[in-house]
């Protein structure tokens, strides 16, 4: 028995391994298919074994093979086997194959979400990793649902390797799961200040992802990122967020202004062309947003111009293409600064590289001009003649039709030429794009009245040469232009000088050969000419000639009437027969002209496309109501078996007129007739489709006539350069002769000139050829202007658009599984699950929409709280003893309410670089929503006297509700409100002085009075100067001093420079080349009454004693009359607390940290505190960086972190107004420091 | 988010969306297809076509030698930044197999997907420190290691007797020197 195992596993060890099955592939080339088969068979022999190793080998093959494009998803079941083994060389070939070969159908998946919960929690590291990365490719909603709270767990897992994993699978969770979303994104956002660059780049990666997709969402962050900006040295950060910014600027003008010097500053810094690529992408998104030109601006677009002109010169073929298409974005916007780089565009179209051609190309199209319109398309006409593959030619075909009708042939003045162009463009052979060509001089013909004569001739010619352009007529789509030609001369045949010559070009044989639909319109349009010829030898009696044409026509449509196309069958025997008809009459002398061209009267307009959509429903009309009553319960009872045969809905059932009396009848008629009056898809009988809707602003355009002595075509030889030589010399004679008009017409009359005509520089000179009605589209009457932009409904972003800033409700938490202690509880879920579950289960979907209105009024009477901070602190006082029991995970299931309120007007304040005013500061700093928690766990119980009345009613009426139809449903709500109103009413009266506070919305109050973490460095006169210091995980020796200016005097203040004199220790970081007691210039002047903020980076050695810098500003001051040289000094005072980071530790690590022994302790007492304990919490968090670990009743416990990585703990604890704080750090200094300063700010108060 | 990374000639390929065995072998061959018949010095970006989702996406690759780095990407990327983060994978393949020529990534596609997924994870680029990237690769190699212990020796000693003399062994495999070079590009981070 032994000996067979030992046996077995020797015989193993001469299996395949995936080298011998690559080098077996590569060695039986001409059998691999079979090879493959022998080696699919010993796999599933090797599967059947006990052994984990050979299952794992045997899986690790199958991965392979799985590449090349072979089914395994029959050993799915194996692989969850090889992912469930304890080895993570075993574990993490079964991931891998999992993720390679599983997919949502995959139905063993289902087995897998244990296995993984446990991978994920397992001691090593490199396991959960490893599951990590296998679930990020085969996550499903499911397991997605399932893992969820593990995988958020995760996101503050001591190693950074796995946090930066989890952070980045959280994409992917969002996707397969979007509730998940809110309650998942506190952390996620925590996670762009994480120490660790690998985690905060994998948070800001996933955020700009999200963003991306729901922009509006995540406007609120823009500070964050904007920081973050400022102060990341790593590329591939900086690039998403800049790229984020291009994205959020469009929906926030003012974030665009605050980014672009930045932005601009980067551009002229930075050495890696990546980044430089996306800042002056940015900086056109920005500049897009802006489209209100401010003066400065230019400049920035000026150096955006310049830097992708260096782009697109470079040899670097990426650099080049990817200039282009950025210049591509600049040029919707700005097409001037673009078109003077035309020349480099054009070189462009010589590249080797098509895709850079291509890209040219579309540039081309933005930079036309009325001016350059004729010389591009000589030059790209040029390249048509040269262009060697097909693709590209019709390529370039597309192109010059695009340029030439974009914006309803705006750019067009002769279209003589256009038409030219476009019979050149029929000569290149194997094009697919005959019918765009047919299109455009369809379009032309119809919509360009002056030039129909021309293009009738030109057409006339076309048909006359039809055998050059159907020369292989199957391969060949140029013949589609045959049909255009057709039907513009039968259309417009009243322009042709000879049509009798036409339609014998029309009728002849070779035409049969031709594609059906055109035969059709040949046919058609013959009869049409007929009718021309017919009228044209009107009166003349006896005429031969009209005869003669009755005849041609009776002896060649037999031919066509042959036909195997139905159509042209059809229009030809009807045709014929007409005509044979017609000849008789001519033989009696009968005038038959009149009638016959009465067939083919009338005009076509063009239609808008979507003219149909957008016919406004009149109002009073519902096209859901009955018309009639629908009939009682047993007629309608009669009707169904009609509906079996006709599918017409039974609301469009028009079958009970007949009950209407003829009275009523006649009057519905007038009402319709007027309608269709005024109603202009219904043809009426008077002409008004000879309505002609001119262009505006063209009737003043002076119609010059063209020589014509030029021949309209000289074969072989390109016509449409001589329009270009021809045009040339008609502007220089146009100027001329409005040189001489000028000098006699008064300005005025010129300005009003300019005004009509809206062109670039100097368009205005250029007046079209001759009087062109471009006919516009008709669009019914009051059109709706909407354009709805239809978006992808299968798009998995769509479910993503969730609206962070919202509040966390309790409904939004993660499934946690039973078994577990219950992580996410908090004491607020505790009471509304006690008070109010009737609401939340109520809630259907229709009145989400609800709940997200009364939350905009929540807000908005936020901010009217906000107002009144004294009388919320005294409610605030008498609930304090009522405090509940708070946990960490209270903290996070509150600390967004508060935090995105404040952030809404954060952002607002952050926008606009206003003086700071003290309520919005305290909403800036980074703790304070460490300080709101308390205060809203603290507030809660206020709102408990309010709720016990506002339940009990609603316990009645919900059993009430439930019999009611949901149509009165709405009415109760509406009831209720009143009702709730009414309460708060009583309560108002009870409480007195709190006169806004809902049910409710009391949780999210700010009660704190207003801090600031800004303190104030030197004031004189003329300028107050305040800072705040702030550390920054990311390097350990820097902190940043910001600084902000505030100019009190009425004059302005130039000319800033700013000194520090440096100590051993702390050193003002200088620019390179600057001698160490150079002074910094203050990177802005400050008019009268204007603050501005500017930041100092400074370098610190050790951080374990506070430090005082003396320190100069000097400015010049300057008003109306003089100007005089003014100087302050200061000092900057260092303190310990400022280097101190706000770091969010869980209880658990905390506790961790505080058995490990390493930390040293020391202690503090307070005395005379009269503050609310939260309060108390509050001011540590905001003034020492601080955050609250855990919190029971009276007694919390804080953590902070150094810059240069200390920890230090407080214990905080209160009794009868003593306040003692037991602290612990690995540096006594430095916590001895810290404390004397706590005690300090609150000696102050 | 990255769509697909695939190279060439050692047909690893890693398609990050979910799709049938059938298309993905079709978005490798016409990927192939359109890759291998650029010419060299011309842009590494090819517009999408349908097959790789639309025009929201792009091809972008690098070319060593005989072999093709292809990512996929949507427009949330930049695409100078995916070239370096091919130069930085394929650097990393070359620190990681001492001096990476085209048959250790045949070979070991096991461990170039590993590799892979130390620097993009669910189509998310997660890490591109090259340092950092090698330290958990070699951490895992050492754990693997540990593992196999005395029962992989005679493993080892077993597949270095089938290199020496097994029929199968390729007689003449050309190797020339398909050793890439790693040309020095303006280093990203």
């Amino acid at each position: 028995m032994a000996l067979k195992i030992v046996k077995g596993s020797i015989d193993r060890m001469f299996d395949k391994n995936l080298q011998d099955l690559v080098r077996g592939i590569r060695n039986h080339k001409e059998d691999e298919a079979k090879y493959i088969s022998t080696c699919i068979d010993e796999i599933k022999q090797e599967l059947k074994q006990d052994n984990i190793a050979v299952k794992a080998n045997a899986v690790c093959k199958l991965t392979y093979l799985q590449m090349l494009g072979y089914d395994v998803s029959w050993a799915a079941f194996n692989i969850v086997e090889v992912m469930s083994s304890s080895k993570f060389t075993y574990k993490r070939i079964g991931y891998l194959a999992a993720s390679q070969c599983f997919h949502e159908g995959t139905d063993v998946i289902m087995l897998t979400t244990n296995q993984i919960r446990k991978d994920l929690s397992s001691p090593n590291q490199y396991d959960t990793g490893v599951a990590l990365t296998g679930l990020s490719c085969f996550v499903t909603p499911d397991l997605a649902r399932d893992l969820a709270n593990d995988i958020m767990t995760l996101m503050s897992h001591t190693k950074p390797y796995i946090r930066k994993k989890a952070v980045l699978i959280m994409y992917k969770v969002f996707l397969k799961y979007p509730e998940s979303l809110r309650p998942a994104f506190p952390r996620l956002k925590e996670k762009l200040e994480d120490p660790d660059p690998g985690v905060q780049s994998a948070a800001v990666n996933v955020i700009c992802e999200l963003a991306r997709r729901n922009p509006k969402n995540y406007l609120s962050l823009a500070p964050l990122f904007f920081k973050l900006m400022t102060s990341s040295t790593n590329n591939w950060v900086l690039i998403k967020i800049i790229k984020l910014f291009g994205a959020l600027t469009p929906l926030e003008p003012r974030l665009g202004k605050k980014l672009i010097e930045p932005l601009t500053n980067l551009i002229h810094s930075t050495s890696a062309m990546s980044l430089l690529y996306e800042c002056v992408n940015t900086v056109i998104a920005v500049l897009i947003s802006l489209s209100s030109g401010m003066p400065n601006h230019s400049a920035s677009i000026q150096l955006c111009v310049q830097k992708l002109r260096i782009l697109i010169e470079d040899s670097d073929q990426n650099l080049k293409y990817l200039g282009l298409l950025a210049m591509s974005k600049i040029l919707k916007t700005h097409p001037k600064s673009v078109q003077s780089h035309k020349d480099l565009i054009l070189q462009c179209l010589d590249d080797k590289d098509e895709s850079i051609r291509l890209r040219a190309l579309d540039l081309l199209y933005g930079m036309v001009s009325k001016k350059n319109l004729m010389e591009i398309v000589k030059k790209l006409m040029l390249h048509v003649d040269k262009a060697e593959g097909t693709t590209y030619r019709d390529e370039l075909l597309t192109k010059i039709i695009d340029i030439c009708s974009q914006s309803n042939f705006q750019y067009i003045t002769n279209f003589e030429w256009y038409i030219s162009i476009l019979v050149e463009l029929t000569r290149l052979e194997g094009t697919r794009h005959g019918h765009l060509i047919a299109s455009q001089m369809l379009d032309v013909a119809i919509r360009v009245k002056a030039i129909r004569g021309f293009a009738v001739a030109q057409m006339a010619t076309l048909l006359d040469n039809a055998h050059l352009l159907t020369g292989n007529t199957q391969r060949n789509g140029i013949c589609e232009v045959l049909y255009a030609a057709a039907w513009i001369c039968g259309e417009f045949s009243e322009h042709l000088e000879d049509p009798m010559q036409t339609l014998e070009a029309m009728l002849r044989p070779k035409v049969a050969t031709l594609p059906g639909h055109i035969q059709a319109v040949y046919v058609q349009n013959a009869a049409k000419l007929f009718a021309t010829v017919l009228r044209k030898h009107d009166g003349e009696t006896e005429s031969q000639a009209a005869q003669e044409t009755s005849q041609l026509l009776i002896d060649r449509l037999p031919l066509f009437v042959q036909s195997a196309n139905l159509e042209v069958q059809e229009r030809a025997s009807c045709i014929l027969q007409l005509v044979k008809y017609i000849q008789k009459l001519q033989q009696k002398n009968v005038e038959v002209a009149e009638e016959v061209t009465a067939l083919f009267a009338g005009e076509l307009n063009p239609v808008a496309p979507k003219a149909q959509k957008k016919v406004p429903i009149p109002e009073g009309l519902d096209l859901d109501a009955w018309i009639n009553e629908p009939p009682s319960g047993s007629e309608s009872e009669d009707e169904k078996p009609k509906a079996v045969f006709a599918k017409e809905e039974p609301k469009h059932s028009r079958s009970r007129h007949t009950e209407v009396d003829e009275k009523e009848l006649a009057r519905r008629r007038e009402v319709r007739k007027q309608e269709q009056a005024s109603n202009p898809f219904y043809i009426k009988a008077s002409p008004s489709s000879q309505k002609v809707y001119d262009a505006p602003g063209v009737e003043h355009i002076p119609v010059v006539q063209i020589d014509l002595s030029v021949p309209l075509k000289v074969p072989g030889m390109p016509m449409s350069d001589q329009y270009l030589k021809l045009e040339e010399e008609r502007r220089q004679k146009e100027k001329a002769e409005r040189k001489k008009k000028e000098k006699k017409k008064k300005r005025e009359k010129r300005g009003k000139e300019r005004k009509a005509d809206s062109g670039p520089e100097s368009e205005e000179d250029i007046t079209p050829a001759h009087q062109v009605d471009i006919v516009t589209e008709e669009m019914p009457e009051n059109a709706l202007p909407s354009d709805d932009d239809d978006k992808d409904p299968n798009d998995p972003h769509k479910a993503l658009d969730i609206d962070l800033d919202k509040p966390l409700a309790d409904s939004d938490k993660l499934p946690v599984r039973t078994h577990r202690p219950e992580v996410l509880k908090s004491p607020a879920e505790d009471r509304d699950g006690e008070s109010v579950p009737q609401e939340t289960k109520k809630k259907s979907g229709k009145e989400k929409k609800k709940d997200k209105e009364k939350d905009r009024k929540r807000s908005k009477e936020e901010k009217k709280k906000k107002k009144k901070p004294k009388e919320v602190e005294e409610e605030l006082l008498e609930s304090q003893p009522e405090e509940a029991v708070q946990s960490e995970e209270t903290k996070e299931a509150a600390a967004p309410p508060t935090s995105t309120s404040a952030e809404a007007s954060d952002l607002d304040f952050w926008l606009s670089s206003a003086p700071v005013p003290p309520a919005a500061q305290e909403v800036t700093a980074p703790s304070s929503s460490a300080a709101a928690v308390d205060t809203s766990s603290a507030a809660a119980p206020e709102s408990e006297p309010d709720e016990p009345k506002d339940t009990e009613p609603e316990d009645t009426k919900s059993s009430k509700h439930k019999k009611k139809k949901q149509k009165k449903e709405k009415e109760e709500k509406e009831k209720k409100k009143k009702k709730r109103h009414h309460h708060h009413h009583q309560h108002h009266g009870d409480a007195g002085g709190e006169d806004s506070v809902q049910n409710g919305t009391v949780e999210e109050e700010e009660p704190l009075p207003p801090m600031s973490n800004y303190s104030l460095l030197a004031e004189n006169s003329y300028i107050k100067m305040v800072y705040d210091i702030q550390g920054n995980h990311q390097d350990e020796s820097k902190v940043v001093v910001s600084v902000i200016f505030e100019n009190k005097s009425d004059s302005f203040l130039k000319a800033m420079e700013f000194n520090v004199l440096d100590s051993l220790n702390s050193k003002l970081q200088r620019p390179e080349g600057a001698g160490a007691h150079d002074s910094l210039t203050v990177p802005f002047q400050l008019p009268p009454g204007v603050s501005n903020e500017a930041r100092f980076v400074f370098s610190v050695q050790s951080i374990v004693m506070p430090q005082k810098l003396k320190g100069t500003l000097t400015f010049i001051v300057k008003s109306d009359e003089s100007s005089t040289h003014e100087k302050l000094d200061f000092k900057l005072h260092f303190t310990c607390t400022s280097y101190l980071i706000t770091t969010p530790c869980y209880s658990d690590a905390y506790a961790k940290l505080l058995e490990s022994g390493d930390l040293k302790g020391s202690s503090l007492r307070l005395e005379g505190i009269n503050m609310p304990f939260h309060h108390l919490l509050a001011r540590i968090c905001f003034h020492h960086h601080f955050s609250v670990v855990e919190r029971i009743d009276s007694c919390a416990s804080m953590y902070s972190r150094s810059i240069q990585g200390h920890h230090v703990c407080l214990l905080v604890k209160t009794s009868d107004q003593t306040v003692s704080i037991d602290a612990k750090c690995d540096e006594p200094s430095l916590l001895g420091n810290v404390l004397d300063e706590i005690k300090q700010t609150f000696s102050k108060c | 988010p990255i769509k697909h990374a695939e190279h060439f000639s050692n047909h690893l390929s890693n398609i990050q969306n979910t799709r049938t065995e059938d298309t993905e072998q079709q978005i490798i061959r016409e990927t192939f297809h359109l890759v291998s018949k650029r010419d060299e010095n011309i842009c590494n970006f090819l517009e999408g076509g349908l097959l790789i989702g639309g025009s929201d996406n792009k091809l972008i690759y690098r070319h060593y030698a005989t072999l093709y780095f292809v990512f996929c990407v949507d427009s949330s990327e930049s695409e100078l930044g995916i070239l370096d983060l091919i130069q930085v994978l394929v650097e990393t393949l070359d620190k990681c197999f001492e001096n990476v020529c085209e048959l250790d990534l045949i070979f070991h596609v096991d461990k170039v997907h590993n590799i892979l997924a130390e620097m993009v994870m669910g189509g998310m680029v997660l890490e591109t420190n090259m340092s950092e990237i090698i330290t958990q690769v070699e951490a895992q190699g050492k754990m693997e290691k540990s593992e196999a212990g005395i029962t992989g020796a005679p493993a080892r000693a077993v597949s270095a007797v089938k290199n020496m003399n097994l029929p199968e062994m390729p007689k003449n495999i050309n190797i020339g020197d398909i050793s890439i070079k790693v040309p020095n590009l303006p280093s990203f981070k």
